[in-house]
């Protein structure tokens, strides 16, 4: 089953990549034609208008114009990443370091919650901020926590607003972020396809390419995407510098994003944020394919629920009561 | 005559561009009005690029807003030209006939404003390149989003194209070849139906919002437009009959109100048959229509909107429906303007905002515009307006013109 998927995926890469000679040739020419024709106008409304110097505005220029990520060559990926690098440099005086990583082989990213365990501290939300470079302004957030009645089971009934010491006698918390679903409706909804799922599970953004409609958005029965409403703000030495192209880099204003199992660091082989940060074990990280991984145990082992499950959307998000 | 006949397609446009700067002075001062609205928009406008969209009302609960509710009910107001067309071209009603141009100039205007308002929801419009195909990526045809930019797209063509061949060949003082255009007519007629459909779609396929995801959406969407579209084209075509020397005869307002008063029938029994199915017996799929019409914790924005424009469809139909003014144009046109305005109230921000409120976790939030989407939304409807009247205005002079020159030559 797994290899038949692995070879679907190959083959629909293949495709995406057979259609990419042309558009490249045609890029180029477009991108002249319109150098020569739009500065005027480009210089009025890209985000290059507050560039400082020339070599900033060449480099945002470049990255205009550049293709959807899934169709670059892997030198592409390191040239905008280059011009990406470059750019913090000059726009924040950051070092920063990114990475195009492609998913493992053999790998497809599970998450479980334990609802006995988890206690709503919150620890996972503040990690996840942190780590994902997650606007302050807005105080945008990934993870949402929910204060239950005992009798409940659907996060929507709970409490997401509570502000008080934890945990509560006779409460239980649940969390929720993107689900990751196999059968994503936001993918499906994307009419850019700027957001698609890797073949380790993730459903990611391209958020250079994502155009801002908001659509996904409509469609994701977890609300479980964010938009950047303004350019995000984060205190400069909070800026988590490993970043990953797909991950946790800082957006661009008017594109959205999402919960990506923090992309950079599981593809490094380390837990997302959020479940190194739990105080209480209550967040199960593994690979499904893996017959010896915690996850599996879980899933074999205890009484799991996934929300929502009448919608089909297959997500690969599961609670679990201990 | 032989004047006409030795010009040409550039001489067309520039007689076009300059009817449009002639008029008396109180059309020059509408226009004007037109220009300080549309600068306006385009201020407001300037003020979110800047900022970006958190100088709007949305939020990431309510991520969408009046931008894409303006829009959702323009998309009927344009189709309703079909209403026009269907009876002008195909079952070759003189009367329809005369102001079916005056419909198609009114589609291409709402066309204009639809995708306007999508432009200035996008988050990165500069991005929007990615949508074309060839150079972009498009999900084509998974996306109904895809689908609707091909539609209204299309839509727009068409609309544009079939008057401008018919009114050159008016201009060249020829009579316009029927087998050339009817194809494009008969794929309009189809094309009106398919954008209504795919816009419908693009809410009604979201399992994830289940206030929308209703079977019933498309046909509703399709009986609103053709009660609110051709109530615009009356005041349009009043104006029109008031204002300038273009004269509509009587059995044009007569015809419009009797296809506006079934479709506002059949849209009533719709939208009663969506609330029995509400309210009858609440589910939690409930939730977002007990927002709309009660109010939920406290949060109650949307309770007045909507049963203003409920009261308002009923009592401009009924009106509407038993014609108390026999016709008369001081009871039809208020009737018109009243019932345009309820379905613009339901099926604009009646519509979209409830089917975000609450989260699906379940959050209620209240969602009220700020003035940078009231200004933008003005520029755009002033924009709107202003294509309009660039394009009938001269369109008219065309037709009065042929009007006599046939008229002369039958003598």
């Amino acid at each position: 089953m797994v290899s038949r998927k692995d070879k679907e995926g190959q083959v629909k890469k293949k495709n995406l990549l057979d259609s990419q000679t042309s558009r490249r040739s045609f890029l180029k020419g477009a991108s002249i034609a319109a150098a020569a024709g739009s500065a005027a106008l480009v210089t009025g409304c890209v985000p290059g208008a507050e560039a400082g110097s020339s070599e900033e505005f060449s480099l945002k220029w470049e990255e205009y114009f550049k293709k959807h990520y899934r169709l670059m060559t892997q030198e592409e990926k390191d040239e905008t990443i280059a011009r990406l690098v470059k750019l913090a440099k000059l726009q924040y005086d950051l070092d920063i370091q990114m990475s195009s990583r492609p998913p493992q082989e053999q790998v497809l990213y599970g998450y479980a919650f334990n609802i006995t365990r988890c206690e709503g501290f919150m620890d996972c939300v503040k990690a996840c901020v942190k780590e994902n470079n997650q606007d302050r302004k807005s105080k945008t957030q990934y993870i949402r926590t929910f204060e239950m009645e005992p009798g409940q089971l659907d996060p929507s009934t709970g409490d997401g607003k509570y502000f008080h010491e934890v945990p509560v006698d006779n409460k239980f918390y649940m969390g929720v972020q993107c689900f990751q679903c196999e059968n994503a409706p936001c993918i499906k909804a994307c009419p850019t396809k700027a957001t698609w799922r890797e073949p380790d599970g993730i459903v990611v953004v391209d958020y250079d390419w994502c155009i801002g409609c908001r659509y996904c958005m409509a469609a994701c029965p977890y609300w479980g995407r964010r938009f950047n409403w303004g350019k995000p703000e984060i205190p400069q030495e909070e800026i988590n510098t490993k970043q990953h192209y797909l991950g946790n880099r800082i957006r661009p204003k008017g594109k959205v994003e999402k919960c990506t199992f923090c992309v950079q660091r599981t593809r490094e082989g380390k837990l997302p944020a959020c479940a190194e940060a739990c105080p209480t074990g209550a967040r199960v990280f593994g690979n499904l394919l893996d017959p010896d991984s915690e996850i599996r145990y879980v899933l074999k082992h205890k009484k799991v629920f996934r929300m929502k499950e009448e919608l089909g959307t297959d997500p690969k998000f599961w609670y679990f009561i201990d | 005559m032989e004047k006409i006949s030795q010009k040409g397609f550039f001489s067309f446009l520039y007689d076009c561009f300059r009817w449009n700067m002639q008029g008396g002075v109180p059309f020059q001062i509408f226009r004007l009005f037109l220009i300080a609205g549309m600068v306006f928009g385009l201020y407001a406008y300037s003020h979110q690029a800047r900022h970006g969209l958190e100088v709007t009302g949305m939020s990431n609960i309510v991520s969408w807003g009046f931008y894409i509710s303006n829009f959702t009910f323009l998309v009927g107001v344009a189709a309703a030209a079909v209403m026009l067309i269907l009876p002008a071209y195909m079952f070759h009603d003189p009367d329809f006939h005369r102001v079916v141009l005056i419909g198609e100039g009114l589609a291409v205007g709402a066309l204009v404003m639809c995708l306007s308002f999508i432009t200035v929801d996008l988050g990165g419009p500069l991005q929007a390149w990615h949508l074309i195909p060839g150079i972009g990526l498009f999900n084509f045809p998974s996306s109904i989003l895809a689908w609707d930019v091909i539609v209204l797209n299309g839509y727009l063509l068409l609309n544009a194209l079939v008057p401008l061949y018919i009114l050159y060949s008016h201009y060249m003082g020829r009579k316009a070849d029927e087998r050339k255009y009817r194809p494009f007519v008969f794929l309009s007629i189809f094309w009106a139906f398919s954008i209504h459909m795919v816009t419908a779609f693009l809410y009604q396929g979201l399992p994830a919002r289940p206030f929308w995801n209703n079977p019933l959406m498309g046909p509703r969407f399709l009986a609103s437009a053709f009660a609110a579209g051709p109530s615009l084209i009356i005041l349009v075509l009043a104006t029109i009959h008031s204002f300038t020397s273009f004269k509509i005869e009587k059995q044009v307002f007569h015809k419009l109100r009797l296809i506006i008063v079934v479709s506002a029938i059949i849209n009533l029994i719709m939208l009663f048959s969506e609330i029995f199915k509400e309210f009858y017996f609440p589910t939690h799929h409930s939730i977002s229509a007990m927002y709309l019409f009660f109010g939920l914790e406290g949060h109650n924005a949307l309770v007045p909107w909507i049963w203003t424009s409920i009261g308002c469809n009923v009592v401009a139909t009924l009106i509407l429906a038993f014609n108390p003014g026999d016709n008369s144009p001081k009871v039809l046109l208020p009737a018109c303007l009243v019932l345009f305005i309820a379905i613009w109230m339901e099926k604009g921000i009646g519509l979209i905002v409830p089917g975000l409120i609450p989260s699906p976790m379940g959050e209620i939030v209240d969602y009220l515009p700020t003035w940078v989407e009231l200004g933008v939304t003005l520029g755009i409807f002033c924009l709107g307006i202003t294509v309009v009247s660039w394009l009938i205005h001269p369109a008219l002079i065309i037709e009065e013109r042929y009007d006599q020159l046939t008229g002369s030559a039958k003598e």
